[in-house]
């Protein structure tokens, strides 16, 4: 993985002590929490209902072992013994003092980390394919890009101002694992006729209150022009972009109100200006991160592993967890273990300091001493012999880190909701935890098979309702949480948006009404192999909607 | 109001006028883009320094074609939020060529002046209580820059090419 030169590590080191003054001015009365809530915006540090909470930056999701560990310290330090994994390959921490902050991130940049641009209306953490460099379908590491971009959107001199904030994602299997679909920048890795590698850029995706797929504005740039081209959009984007209204000041509403001509005409006439500059990627500075990205020194081994074999006919119960949590790897012998952080009952995302450091480990020991966070709020382990997995299986289950419900109906994102998050309008994490406790019988979720259920506290969307195969989104109906119900959405290379299905349930009743979906599906399902979402975009939403409502 | 201008407190010699106050034949003034388009004959041939001003919503593509007639370029930053000015700047600077003053007005941030700087800004309105000799020290807070842009500084990609 990427390791910090001197220049990124003074950097970061100065941005510790830039904000450390920050911090001294607001506790000295110098400034006040009006005046420093843009600057402790700048830095991740968000005020919630009950306290402060900092968002940490997990660049595409890469962490090394020893980032883990630290991670762990920071939890165990500076919070309550826990950290939640975000939907943005990121971590937050719900109970820092504000007065501690400037030692946390201090320690953070020990470890070449930081929580630049986790908040505030600029570039943010820029994600991709958790399992990138692992993935048999990959055409290229895209972390080698995003790395690039990375640099390129830190204390952006022009860009950290603009209208809302501004997410990329950048993937490089026709398999859509980073939902680039669904960002502001969505990159696809491909190669053109003659087999050069390049990028097809999509603009304008989103969630929030108006989702929006992403549209294609460039079938092809080359490496060359990446950057010339992302500052060409996203100099059109912050000079005419909405700043009148909050709701409409992402890109996808510039896109939408302009057409995706139009938009595309002003970025084209743009990037002829700034084509062929100092933006230009010379080969070398490419060469030179892609030489951090170099896969690691895997042994010559057998397609299939005996033991692996053994194993899943011995122990139903890894089975169970190699059919869900395995993925397939390039490498001959090798495998990805995803690592469930959505126990059955538990709000999903969270760990332990004590689960941190154990991930940490088992990293050193069986995958290279690295570690993936997935935008659903998992943990992988992505270059781990197969021979391996039935030990690695056995470290997992003693912690509670090994549930076998990958892509399963109990692998809920839910945002923190109205537990955590003062905009919220309703709890997420509960109506998580109850849908994860009535489906606990495993074999029943075998059964039901893939079927992302997506939850978010208020029409902000940060836990992807409008993307799950069933969304929930919680409303406020004269004071009490409602929940309505979305059905289709999927973020995949098949993106769709959900549909409403009709009027929203209370929260006792919301959980029965998931489980009438699922027994719907079951009762119509042409045979186990097909799944909730093939059936529903099959079947329509009505035989969903009279199962739900009754018919007229 | 206080002004930093290169780096360091500086005397503000503009005077900005008001719509409704008249031009005085002499000294320097800075005018709006409204009073600029209705009075342009006649301020073209005014024999003193001319500045304009241009809200968040004024595009500087605007007056690409007059921009000689003036010293100065006053950007408006109505919010800290708002960031346009600092593409005006870039494309002040870097596409239009222009060499004369470019200050920022309004709600300017200590913590934004590196930004605006690297942007191609180079005067700042402050509030007259801002501590200058502090602002002046946080433009320089980050000395580590990773894009290339209106300013001289190396990115961090050329210090390693030529390390």
């Amino acid at each position: 993985m990427y390791a910090y030169d001197s220049f990124d590590q003074k950097l970061v080191d100065e941005r510790v002590e830039q904000y450390r003054d920050q911090v001294a001015r607001r506790l000295s009365g110098e400034l006040t929490e009006e005046q420093f809530r843009p600057l402790r915006l700048m830095n991740g540090l968000y005020l919630q209902l009950h306290a402060y909470m900092l968002r940490v930056s997990i660049p595409y999701g890469t962490l090394s072992s020893t980032q883990m560990r630290k991670l762990a310290h920071i939890a165990k330090v500076y919070d309550k013994g826990y950290g939640h994994f975000t939907t943005r390959q990121n971590i937050q921490y719900n109970w820092p003092k504000l007065e501690e902050t400037p030692d946390l991130l201090a320690e953070l940049a020990e470890v070449e980390m930081h929580a630049i641009q986790t908040s505030g209306n600029s570039f943010r953490n820029t994600t991709s394919d958790q399992y990138a460099g692992a993935a048999a379908d990959e055409l290229d590491d895209p972390r080698i890009y995003c790395e690039i971009i990375r640099q390129w959107s830190t204390l952006h001199p022009e860009f950290s101002f603009l209208p809302r904030k501004f997410k990329i994602a950048v993937t490089a299997s026709e398999t859509d694992r980073a939902a680039i679909k669904v960002h502001d920048i969505g990159i696809q890795m491909v190669r053109d006729d003659d087999g050069t590698m390049g990028f097809h850029i999509m603009v304008g995706g989103g969630l929030g209150r108006s989702p929006f797929i992403g549209r294609t504005i460039r079938n092809f740039v080359d490496e060359k022009h990446l950057l010339s081209y992302l500052e060409a959009i996203l100099r059109v984007y912050n000079q005419l972009g909405r700043r009148d209204n909050i709701y409409k000041a992402r890109i996808k509403i510039l896109v939408h109100e302009r057409g995706i001509e139009e938009f595309t005409r002003l970025v084209e006439e743009e990037w002829a200006q700034i084509k062929n500059s100092a933006l230009d990627l010379p080969p070398e500075e490419v060469a030179r991160i892609r030489a951090h990205f170099a896969p690691p020194p895997y042994e010559t081994l057998a397609t299939v592993s005996s033991a692996l074999e053994a194993k899943r006919f011995e122990d139903k119960g890894f089975a169970a967890w190699v059919r869900t949590n395995v993925k397939p790897h390039k490498q001959p012998g090798y495998a990805i273990a995803d690592i469930s952080l959505k126990p059955i009952g538990k709000p999903p995302g969270d760990a332990t300091d004590d689960q941190m450091d154990l991930v940490a480990d088992l990293a050193d020991q069986y995958s290279f001493g690295e570690i993936r966070v997935t935008h659903e709020q998992n943990l992988a382990l992505v270059d781990v012999k197969q021979d391996d997995l039935y030990v690695l299986w056995e470290a997992l289950k003693d912690a509670e880190l090994a549930t076998p419900n990958l892509g399963l109906i109990s692998d809920i994102i839910a945002c923190p909701g109205l537990d955590y998050c003062n905009l919220a309008n309703a709890r997420s994490i509960p109506i998580s935890e109850q849908i994860s406790k009535r489906f606990e019988d495993l074999d029943k979720q075998h059964n039901i098979g893939d079927l992302k259920i997506k939850i978010s506290g208020c029409i902000n969307a940060c836990g992807h309702h409008h993307v799950g195969h069933i969304g929930i989104l919680g409303v406020d109906r004269k004071g009490e949480e409602y929940y309505q119900i979305t059905l289709g959405g999927s973020a995949d290379e098949n993106a769709s948006v959900g549909k409403i299905v009709g009027p929203s349930f209370s929260y006792d009743e919301v959980v029965n009404a998931v489980d009438t979906l699922v027994a719907t599906y079951l009762e119509l399902r042409d045979g186990e192999n097909e799944p909730f979402l093939a059936a529903y975009r099959r079947l329509g939403e009505t035989p969903f909607k009279e199962a739900l409502y009754g018919t007229n | 109001m206080a002004l930093i201008k290169n780096g360091q407190s500086a005397d503000n010699v503009w005077r900005t006028l008001a719509d409704k106050e008249s031009v005085p034949s002499d000294g320097p003034v800075i005018i709006s883009l409204k009073r600029w388009t209705e009075e342009k004959p006649w301020l073209k041939g005014r024999n003193a320094p001319l500045g304009i001003f241009l809200q968040a919503d004024q595009p500087p593509a605007i007056i690409e074609d007059d921009l000689d007639r003036f010293e100065i370029v006053a950007l408006e930053f109505p919010t800290f939020r708002d960031g346009r000015a600092y593409s005006y700047a870039r494309l002040l600077r870097e596409r239009f060529g222009y060499k004369g003053e470019i200050r920022a007005v309004g709600d300017v941030l200590r913590d934004q002046l590196s930004f605006m700087q690297r942007c191609g800004i180079d005067s700042f309105e402050v509030a007259d209580d801002a501590p200058i000799d502090q602002w002046v020290k946080a433009i320089d807070e980050i000395s580590v820059v990773y894009q290339p842009a209106t300013d001289a500084r190396q990115t961090a990609l050329e210090k390693r090419r030529s390390a």
